[in-house]
């Protein structure tokens, strides 16, 4: 199966420069000086390529591209999301890791086919490492000529800086990250106006994913076509998916979208001691969980997953087996929404808390009858009604886990324990 | 204009209004706790969530721009259910304590659960404790009950101009708070208490004292800065238990500064002078009005038949109301005296204005400026609310230049600033004037400031108390007027109390042979009537205020407090402050607004206009047999024709003084009778201790050290008090508050000063 970004990357110093280049790196952007491709060309190379957000939302990033105002004179932004807090995820990490020039060669073609001079990579917190890695694939994509002033002699110029935040999931949020960039509480602006127009510094900004970004330069080397052929229609390319949780071999799997899922499981070593597959989220914790069954038949694809009731969303496909509690599951899910709200919007700020304490109740044996319809009650009060997606994220699992699994949660509110015998 | 729908009805909005804009126009109530009108969108509490056709879920009134043919549903189902969903949230952990919470009435979280909450809670968790914080003592907290409306936060970065309340925390955690040991000590902060949807900020003075639902509301004006503020003055048992703002967009908005709001401690105050005394004997004796008035009556004509009528001077504080003022210069006309001034605090009367000196615009003109020369003002201490209307009119592009000795903009973002010592204002504007005059390249800030002033379409320059008050006020005004008149721009004067104009309209001011407030003290008078002047704080030069009183043979003293008179004076008068009378105060835009008294005056105290018609009376003048004070107003000409700000001769400005001069300013509160009296201002952060202010450079030069005591010398006169750090000052600036018993053995406001090391 044809890799992109993960390939290669089992030699030595895979993150230095040399390395980069030896595996062909930085060819598509001399591809695109040389053969003076201009902007207009990149883009629909890219908007060819069906190639979508890979940070959760799957928006066309072709799409996003073309709505860079073209003729604004003043200052614009380029912005790559680095803040990979979703938990499950840890793609972004990897790719920062291993292979930081492929993101440096993809911000620097975006940049080139926005018009954009300046550049961040906001970087999560919480691995230190990696941003002090990316600090040195920047110096010295500076000194080979491949950042700064006049690119490879184009003309070009385009300057890229880190930034890392301090481990707040919220600044996965492209407006929270903006503020938090801006030096400020990273809190979600309110939309519209979307980034496009208003965004870092009041300026127009766009903003992708790691692994967005990333995946620009194959595709300008082989063509948008060939890299939508990779997957299917209308959801192009290979995808990197965290496979965490109950199988042999957790880890990071680049594959072909449309991937049937038993065939990740497969290249996962399956299931850990040849348990049953009991549930899956299949996107990220946000996500809805999906049972065993629906998950074995399903493609991992956005629009296959999204026809079962889930999303694909980062990619963080989160194994359970039978032995797992789904109340404890959910527990832990709501624990992190409740600590992650920002605190900005009520929805969000009062109903992770009350979400939180409600399912603790029921885990500890003190659920009430009534606990359930209002869990799902309080879901629908906070999903759609708040600022930014956080309010979502916290609503969606505790509504599919409720909904799926709703006799294990009544098995604890009326037994004061726990169905599964291995996690009680 | 785009045409949409709100409930089915039609209206039509500009461009960019949101749907709350446009529910607002016909009508429509959309329940809110974030929104205001004066502060920007946050979008936060959710409160306001409405349907709109073709919408996949509910948005935000308040933040969601209207589009063409857009139909919105305020009261749909999805639209209350998704407000009532708001309200639960809110709800969970906001304390039940409505029964003793000082918001309990006039909340709105209490008034809208009535419309959206539930009967019954579903929430069995346990709710949220916050800790209480110290903002100061205006401010009392109960952060529990906060709803993270942030309506406080916005206040302090977009009005106020500062950021003194924050929301730290994240999540459920999440806490309005003051920067780590700090208050909050903004000169509009009370605003924030009225801002605060719910009872988390309330007022520190008035907590727990009684229910809104007691109180009768009384429409007065405020007595302090010469806007005019709109204010209600609410009463239980006679008794003024707190004042409010009244909103009028034409003059303080919706706000009030925090002196209009608490200085109505003074009035219960212990100091309160509440019968008439006579000294006797060096004795103070208790007397009935009869006997104190014919007492006056008796001395006074002693006096003019001895030594002459223009051996008796008058004070009065521009606090007055006007038909006291009017009142008071009839009697002494009367008895034939020309010795009357209210402009206590002025020491140049060369140059006078040709009318009454007004603002030389509407107040709502100020935010119409695209050009603002501001010359000789700590705005934001004398004039808190023109100061928010200069600032807010500053983000939307007028630019404001400043002559000043300090560097302070006055949380104003400034075009330029031209710091001068005070010798070397008029020098500052005489070079503003000649870079106009000149097509050559000038350089430096004055040629700055003349550049931008030039750039306008629309200039305003106005003058200030520190320009008013200032030893070559003459030559200020020259300039400036020639300034205004070469930029064909709106000139005028901030004015320094509620009655500045008044007082011109009233013509309480010396006549041809008559003394001016300076002349009457330098060259002292056998007797004085002091209209609510408490000398050695109200005057320009205390020293020399106090000296004349001590020598003089008879000091009549009408006030509403006892004070330092009661050392020098021979009869003290109980007059009522402004809540107990009726009167008129004529605000700088030159508009009489009257009020009527709210409460009765304590024990024996007498309106003063009522004291004056019986002195009057008394002293057999003409004309003081008036049924009511709408009879005083009637007899002054109150139009507007009257006003004018050009000067009436030519001045040179004076050559610069020579070694270290002293600069003062009046602290916000200190400037008045009542707010000096005010427990919980003069808590406040503002009314910190006066200290000798000076920068880095002359602290170094004199060997002096931030916060080290000092000794202050002025004339006769010496102080000891601490120094202070501010690198915004010139050179040979030392900064030393007026208006303050601290400092009111030192001379004159303006001049040569000596600073030595204790």
């Amino acid at each position: 199966m044809e890799q992109i970004l993960l390939k290669g990357l089992d030699g030595d110093r895979t993150w230095r420069l040399a390395d980069y280049e030896k595996r062909g790196g930085y060819a598509a952007l001399r591809k695109i000086f040389d053969e003076k491709m201009t902007p207009e060309q990149v883009i629909d190379e890219v908007k060819k390529s069906a190639l979508r957000g890979r940070g959760g939302a799957g928006f066309p990033t072709g799409l996003k591209w073309s709505f860079m105002p073209k003729n604004y004179t003043g200052a614009k932004y380029l912005v790559c999301n680095t803040d990979e807090g979703e938990p499950g995820t840890f793609k972004d990490r990897d790719i920062m890791r291993y292979n930081p020039h492929m993101l440096i060669e993809g911000m620097i073609i975006a940049a080139y086919a926005m018009g954009i001079p300046v550049g961040y990579n906001y970087i999560h917190g919480e691995i230190w490492e990696v941003y002090e890695r990316a600090e040195e694939a920047i110096d010295e994509a500076r000194a080979a000529g491949y950042l700064g002033n006049n690119i490879l002699g184009s003309g070009f110029s385009f300057q890229l800086h880190n930034h890392h935040g301090y481990g707040a999931y919220i600044c996965g949020e492209e407006t929270a990250l903006l503020e938090s960039i801006e030096g400020k509480k990273g809190q979600p602006r309110f939309k519209p106006p979307f980034p496009a127009s208003f965004g870092l510094y009041g300026k127009p900004t766009t903003i992708n994913n790691t692994e967005t970004f990333a995946s620009v330069p194959w595709i300008i080397l082989n063509g948008g076509e060939k890299y939508q052929a990779l997957g299917k229609p209308n959801n192009g390319g290979t995808k990197i998916f965290s496979v965490s949780g109950h199988v042999n071999r957790p880890g990071n799997y680049e594959v072909s979208l449309g991937t049937p899922f038993a065939k990740l499981l497969e290249m996962a070593g399956g299931m850990r001691g040849g348990r049953k597959l009991k549930a899956c989220i299949p996107g990220g914790s946000s996500m809805p969980v999906l049972t065993g069954e629906v998950m074995m038949e399903l493609d991992m694809d956005y629009d296959s997953i999204a026809k079962a009731g889930s999303y694909l969303g980062s990619g963080a496909v989160i194994i359970m087996d039978e032995t797992v509690c789904m109340v404890k599951a959910l527990q832990r899910l709501a624990y992190f929404y409740y600590e992650e709200s920002c605190g900005q919007c009520t929805p969000c700020r009062e109903g992770t808390g009350w979400m939180h304490r409600m399912i603790d109740r029921i885990e500890s044996g003190k659920g009430r009858n009534e606990d359930l319809d209002l869990l799902l009650n309080l879901s629908d009060n906070i999903q759609g009604r708040t600022i930014c997606a956080l309010g979502d994220a916290a609503a969606m699992p505790v509504r599919s886990f409720v909904k799926t699994f709703r006799d294990e949660f009544q098995y604890h509110i009326d037994h004061m324990k726990c169905m599964v015998p291995a996690s009680s | 204009m785009l045409e949409i729908e709100i409930d089915g009805k039609p209206v039509s909005v500009p461009q960019g209004s949101t749907i709350m804009d446009a529910a607002g126009k016909v009508g429509v109530y959309v329940p809110h706790f974030c929104y205001h009108k004066k502060l920007s969108i946050a979008a936060n509490c959710r409160m306001c969530l409405v349907e709109v056709e073709k919408a996949p879920k509910p948005l935000p009134a308040c933040a969601t721009p209207v589009a063409a043919g857009m139909k919105v549903k305020t009261h749909s189902q999805l639209a209350v259910q998704a407000q009532k969903a708001v309200m639960e949230f809110l709800l969970i952990n906001h304390p039940l304590d409505c029964p003793i919470c000082d918001q309990g009435g006039e909340c709105q979280l209490q008034d809208l659960s009535v419309g959206y909450g539930g009967v019954e809670s579903r929430f069995e968790e346990e709710k949220r404790v916050v800790s209480n914080k110290n903002l100061g003592s205006l401010i009392s907290t109960d952060m529990t009950r906060c709803i993270h409306c942030t309506r406080c936060v916005r206040f302090g970065q977009e009005i106020a101009g500062i950021m003194e309340l924050g929301m730290g925390g994240r999540g459920e955690h999440s806490e309005i708070m003051p920067f780590v040991s700090r208050t909050v000590d903004s000169e509009l902060s009370g605003n924030m208490i009225d801002l605060c949807p719910v009872g988390a900020l309330t007022s520190k003075p008035f907590r727990y004292s009684a229910r809104n639902w007691e109180l009768s509301r009384r429409r007065s004006v405020s007595p302090h800065c010469s806007l005019g503020t709109n204010i209600s003055i609410q009463v239980r048992n006679n008794r003024v238990m707190r004042v409010l703002p009244v909103e009028n967009e034409e003059i303080n908005e919706c706000w009030i500064s925090d002196k209009d709001r608490f200085s109505y401690e003074a009035l219960n105050s212990a100091e309160r002078l509440t019968k008439p005394m006579i000294r006797q004997g060096g004795e103070w004796r208790e007397v009935d009005w009869k006997v104190a008035l014919e007492y006056v009556a008796r001395g006074l004509k002693d006096i003019v038949s001895a030594k002459g009528a223009a051996a008796i001077g008058a004070l009065a504080t521009p606090h007055s109301t006007l038909e006291e003022l009017h009142l008071l210069q009839k009697l002494m006309r009367g008895i034939g005296s020309e010795n009357i001034d209210f402009r206590l605090r002025r020491s140049d009367f060369r140059v006078k204005s040709e009318g009454a000196p007004w603002l030389g615009m509407k107040i709502s003109e100020v935010s119409q400026l695209d050009r603002l020369l501001v010359v000789g003002s700590h705005l934001r201490n004398d004039h808190p609310l023109l100061a928010n209307r200069i600032r807010q009119a500053a983000k939307k592009g007028l630019e404001v230049s400043f002559i000043n000795p300090s560097e302070d903009a006055n949380r104003i973002s400034a075009k330029h600033i031209a710091a001068a010592s005070p010798d070397r204002i008029a020098q500052t504007l005489g070079g503003v004037l000649s870079a106009l005059e000149n097509t050559s390249d000038s350089k430096g800030v004055a040629a700055d400031i003349a550049k931008s002033l030039a750039s306008g379409k629309n200039v305003g320059i106005l003058l200030g108390n520190l320009a008013t008050n200032h030893p070559d006020a003459s030559a200020i005004h020259v300039l400036a007027s020639k300034i205004a008149a070469r930029l064909g721009a709106k000139f005028g004067f901030t004015g320094e109390a509620a009655n500045s104009v008044g007082g011109y309209l009233a013509n309480a001011l010396p006549g041809k042979s008559g003394l001016d407030a300076a002349s009457m003290l330098k060259d002292p008078r056998h007797a004085y009537l002091l209209w609510n002047a408490e000398v050695e704080l109200d005057c320009n030069d205390p020293q020399a205020a106090l000296a004349a009183m001590e020598k003089a043979e008879m000091v009549v003293a009408f006030t509403s407090f006892s004070h330092k008179a009661c050392e020098y004076a021979d009869v003290m008068l109980p007059i009522a402050p402004f809540t107990e009378t009726s009167g008129t105060f004529v605000n700088a835009e030159g508009r009489a607004q009257s009020f009527a008294g709210a409460v009765s005056p304590l024990q024996d105290t007498r309106p003063g206009w009522k004291v004056l018609r019986v002195l009057g009376n008394m002293m057999g003048v003409a004309g003081f047999d008036y049924e009511d004070s709408k009879q005083v107003l009637d007899e002054i000409d109150l139009s507007s024709s009257r006003l004018g700000n050009a000067p009436d001769g030519d001045c040179a400005a004076a050559e610069p003084v020579h070694g270290l001069q002293r600069v003062s300013h009046v602290p916000i509160y200190s400037a008045d009778s009542l707010v000096r009296r005010a427990p919980s201002l003069q808590n406040a952060a503002l009314a910190a201790a006066p200290a000798a202010a000076m920068n880095a450079k002359l602290l170094a030069k004199l060997g002096i050290e931030d916060g080290s005591p000092v000794l202050v010398r002025q004339g006769e006169g010496e102080v000891s008090i601490h120094a202070r750090l501010d690198e915004g000052l010139s050179d040979d600036c030392v900064a030393i508050a007026a208006g303050h018993s601290m400092t009111s053995n030192l001379g004159p406001m303006f001049g040569q000063i000596i600073v030595e090391r204790l």
